[in-house]
């Protein structure tokens, strides 16, 4: 039970964990999180790696679009103009890859403020179509741009640290959940500050928000811009993990693989987009696992494609009509189960 | 139009000079003008469907009248965008209650406070540093000055779409002060509000008036709260002001009567106009001060 | 400058979209009656394709059985749809409705997939073959007689919604439920309607698509041109559904002819970029207005 709560300044009323028990699980968390890499098998720090990334990038959605209200459909895009870039600084300069990271963010920065210029004419939907439209126009340009290296895209080489190549997964694992978890404090933060809020006030009310001081396409664009730069570190980090960029690295349907993360976690929310993104990233790799120990199981890899297509579809659906807040009102019912236990309310 | 002017005032804080809007072809506002005093409490009343909503707009910023301007300490502000009007000291509640239903009692409140913050993104992300100690010294000053003023301190922590509509409005209005006002526009701060309820908002608007020094402006249906609380009542129907003066004046004149029983709206004042309008006849013409008849 | 050559592409283009008028005015009906964006138009299209390739070729019926049986099974599926998953989300927000359908896109393609597999399949020729030519002009046969037939049901239900008052109920229920049901409407049956009669016009023109470029797992892509389409047109305008195809089909074929085969999508995502800066409710779309 959840007891001895009461906080003494306004500033630890304020902390981002404040019971003594979650700074608890924090440090076990972290202990975890360092023991795991030593622990894990190749496959599995493969999946935490692939895990982290979407992490990254699904946080980074959930700020424009469960946050701010801004549904966009072009997360993917985002994060093809920061792995390019990332591929692009790599193979031709060589520049260190933490300045790369930046400027990969800083890039789809751009890019997503430039997409979000229409967003004060146009609402909603039509929003959502318009970034449906930025998103083939960026494929379009990455297929046929000679930077970007047309339809075979770039293969790079990995990223060093001083001197030392990250090749495999295990090291790839000390940069990238590191960067995530910088990322995710960043969101964290965020919402506790003016900043926060008013992504908050436009998506619930934004010509209220405008009347009570906030200047509106200003904050879309922070927003927009935001977001992708979170898509574009991300889209970094996955130029460095799977080396070669491509024009189809990127699909639309990636951009909703990120929107139904969120949806599934949890809109705004930062604990959502954690578990959303994996759920989302774990579940076709459970449905392998299960296929595999089937009996029969050789026979219905076929259908391992269509299936994982129908259930992604499911999913979806399924959060929308029975648990619309997402997994993280699943955990916070949890919580105040046990916050109360033994008590029953 | 029909105007009782007391003595000779100080310079206004807000004034509204012939203000025109149209949607479409029709003149929701049709060259409204009139003044609001330093440390005053204005009250603009009539029928539904007068305006009085479109002019609180058209102050706010929301709307671009198609003539006329708004003058705020002296300086026009007719081309300023809304935000900025906030941050010049226009502070607004709203008459359909537009609190952010995604936030606790406490972040609609300090939301209100954002014009006049300095964290940026940067700050922000880092947190520590700026951003805390800013967040900080504005819930030390809102816990202090609103939340103990407003007696909300219970539900400070509550999701706002969980409290009832009386505390809903409270906390509107509690928002509307964190944007440290120079003038307090409130659209019908106590409409759907039992007798007790409005007792206490009627404490609070005079309590914010003299604790804080805050001007007020308000659109309001409930004639009691009118005639007890205002300085000077600016009546509009139909998008044009058809009287201007002191309660006492206001509710005797006959354009007023004509435009309310009109309408047949509102009973309390029927009678206060009727009390009114054998007085009236009782004594030839108004006094030139509106002081002493009724 | 070939006029010559630019005629028939002009007249490819215009034929191109009449089908995409048909497509769009599928969406439409069910964007008037519900005011659901329904992303999955493209997929429940393929589904009709796909349901006539079935009892065509696999069940071997004959054409005048084929046809009407693929279209009223879709029809059933759009009742299926809307009663499962669009009516549960009545009064949420647009946003979720809209990613349902999203889903729904999903499951439909996986089911497609694994049912008939993801390889590019034919329907049976069932259009006349011989060669339309208007002047010096050619045009395809397929996409001529698919135009014809797109443009004959769109005059249809125009005019039935001009003139029947199930129109009127249709668009009643998408502006104000409440009301609608006060006034006697049976909401709930309009919506139904709305679905099933949708998923049938897309049934046709999915059928009229696939016969000209065979059917296959991605041929939903379709419904993105679709999209842009109901965009320039208008989300709620029956009229500008029929003018958004002409045009984007117009768009598409020049851009492909002149400038190449992948700068077709890319014209028409510009295109959307386009009106939606300068018009963002589309050429006949009513405008909505906001109150604070």
């Amino acid at each position: 039970m959840r007891i001895g709560t009461l906080k003494q300044s306004y500033v630890a009323d304020a902390a981002l964990f404040d019971s003594r028990t979650q700074k608890v699980w924090l440090a076990v968390a972290a202990a975890l999180l360092c023991i795991f890499p030593f622990m894990a098998s190749d496959y599995w720090l493969y999946l935490a790696c692939l895990v982290s990334i979407n992490v990254a990038s699904a946080t980074g959605l959930n700020i424009l679009t469960g946050y701010t209200g801004l549904v966009s459909l072009g997360q993917a895009a985002f994060m093809g103009l920061g792995a390019y870039t990332v591929a692009i600084l790599e193979t031709r300069l060589g520049t260190p890859f933490i300045l790369n990271l930046l400027a990969g963010g800083l890039v789809a920065m751009l890019g997503g403020i430039v997409v979000g210029i229409p967003s004060l004419r146009v609402k909603g939907l039509y929003l959502a179509i318009a970034t449906i439209a930025a998103s083939f126009i960026a494929h379009f340009l990455f297929a046929n741009l000679a930077l970007t290296g047309g339809t075979t895209g770039i293969s790079m080489p990995p990223a060093k640290f001083f001197g030392l190549p990250l090749e495999t997964s295990f090291r790839l694992y000390w940069v990238i959940v590191p960067v995530t978890l910088l990322l995710l404090l960043g969101a964290a933060n965020l919402f506790r500050t003016r900043i926060g809020r008013a992504f908050i006030a436009i998506r619930d009310r934004d010509i209220s928000a405008e009347v009570l001081g906030i200047p509106l396409l200003r904050y879309k664009l922070l927003s927009f811009g935001l977001s992708s730069f979170y898509a574009g570190v991300a889209g970094g980090l996955w130029a460095y993990f799977f080396r070669v960029v491509t024009p189809e690295s990127f699909p639309l349907l990636m951009s909703i693989f990120f929107l139904a993360a969120i949806i599934v976690g949890g809109m705004g929310s930062i604990l959502g987009a954690i578990l959303g993104a994996v759920f989302m990233t774990m579940v076709p790799e459970l449905l392998k696992l299960v296929v595999d120990l089937l009996p029969g199981g050789s026979e219905l890899t076929v259908f391992l494609s269509p299936v994982r297509t129908i259930i992604f579809g499911l999913l979806i659906i399924g959060f929308l009509v029975f648990e619309p807040l997402g997994l993280a009102e699943v955990w916070r019912r949890i919580r105040r189960f046990f916050h109360l236990w033994p008590f029953r309310n | 139009m029909a105007t009782h002017t007391p003595g000779s005032p100080a310079a206004p804080l807000l004034q509204v000079d012939g203000i025109t809007l149209a949607f479409g072809g029709v003149k929701a506002l049709n060259g409204v003008g009139f003044a609001v005093q330093p440390g005053s409490i204005t009250a603009v009343i009539g029928p539904n469907g007068a305006g009085k909503t479109s002019l609180f707009n058209t102050i706010s910023g929301f709307y671009r009248p198609a003539q006329g301007r708004i003058l705020f300490e002296g300086r026009d502000i007719s081309q300023v965008h809304a935000p900025q009007r906030a941050k010049l000291g226009l502070g607004r509640s709203f008459q359909n209650i537009a609190l952010f239903r995604g936030m606790t009692v406490l972040d609609n409140i300090k939301l209100g406070r954002h014009a006049h913050l300095k964290t940026n993104v940067l700050d922000a992300l880092f947190y520590m540093g700026r951003a805390r100690r800013e967040e900080a010294a504005l819930r030390a000053d809102i816990e202090e000055r609103i939340i103990d003023f407003l007696e909300i301190d219970h539900i400070r922590h509550a999701p706002v779409s969980a409290l009832p509509y009386g505390l809903q409005k409270r906390v509107e209005m509690a928002r509307a002060l964190a944007m440290q006002p120079k003038v307090l526009m409130l659209d019908e701060p106590v409409a759907g509000m039992n007798r007790e309820e409005t007792e206490d908002m009627a404490r609070f608007i005079l309590d914010v008036r003299a604790e804080w020094g805050v001007t007020v402006l308000m659109v309001e249906h409930d004639m009691g709260m009118v005639m007890d609380l205002s300085d000077h009542v600016v009546v509009l129907n139909f998008g044009q002001v058809i009287a201007q003066g002191t309660p006492t004046q206001v509710q005797a004149d006959p354009e007023v009567i004509r435009a309310y029983l009109g309408s047949g709206d509102v009973g309390d004042l029927r009678q206060r106009l009727h009390a009114g309008l054998q007085n009236t006849a009782a004594s030839a013409a108004v006094s030139a001060d509106g002081v002493g008849v009724a | 400058m070939d006029w010559a050559y630019l005629f028939e592409i002009s007249l490819t283009g215009l034929a191109g979209g009449g089908l995409y008028a048909l497509a769009a005015l599928a969406f439409v009906m069910v964007y008037k009656a519900t005011r659901v964006v329904n992303i999955a138009i493209g997929e429940i299209l393929m589904v009709g394709a796909y349901l006539f390739f079935t009892f065509s070729a696999s069940f071997a019926l004959p054409l005048w059985l084929a046809i009407p049986a693929a279209v009223l099974c879709c029809g059933l599926l759009g009742a299926v749809i809307e009663r499962t998953i669009i009516r549960p989300l009545l009064g949420e927000p647009p946003i979720s409705v809209f990613m349902v359908t999203v889903g729904l896109a999903s499951v439909l393609v996986g089911l497609v997939e694994m049912i008939w597999t993801a390889d590019q399949r034919r329907l049976p020729d069932f259009m006349p073959t011989q060669p339309i030519m208007i002047g010096e002009a050619f045009l395809a046969p397929k996409i001529f007689w698919g135009a014809v037939i797109a443009v004959v049901f769109i005059a249809v239900v125009l005019l039935v919604f001009r003139f029947w008052r199930g129109g009127v109920a249709l668009r009643a229920t998408a502006s104000d439920q409440a009301a609608a049901y006060s006034m006697g409407i049976n909401v709930p049956r309009v919506f139904s309607l709305a679905w099933v009669v949708s998923a049938m016009i897309a049934a046709v023109s999915g059928i009229i698509v696939g016969s000209i470029g065979g059917i296959s797992s991605s041929m939903g892509i379709f419904g993105l041109s679709v999209l842009v389409v109901v965009i320039v047109g208008g989300l709620d305008s029956v009229l500008g559904a029929l003018i958004g195809g002409l045009f984007i089909g117009l768009i598409e074929a020049l851009a492909g002819a002149f400038l190449g085969g992948e700068y077709k999508l890319l014209s028409t995502f510009i295109m959307l970029v386009i009106v939606l800066m300068i018009r963002p409710y589309g050429l006949f779309g009513t405008r909505e207005i906001e109150r604070l």
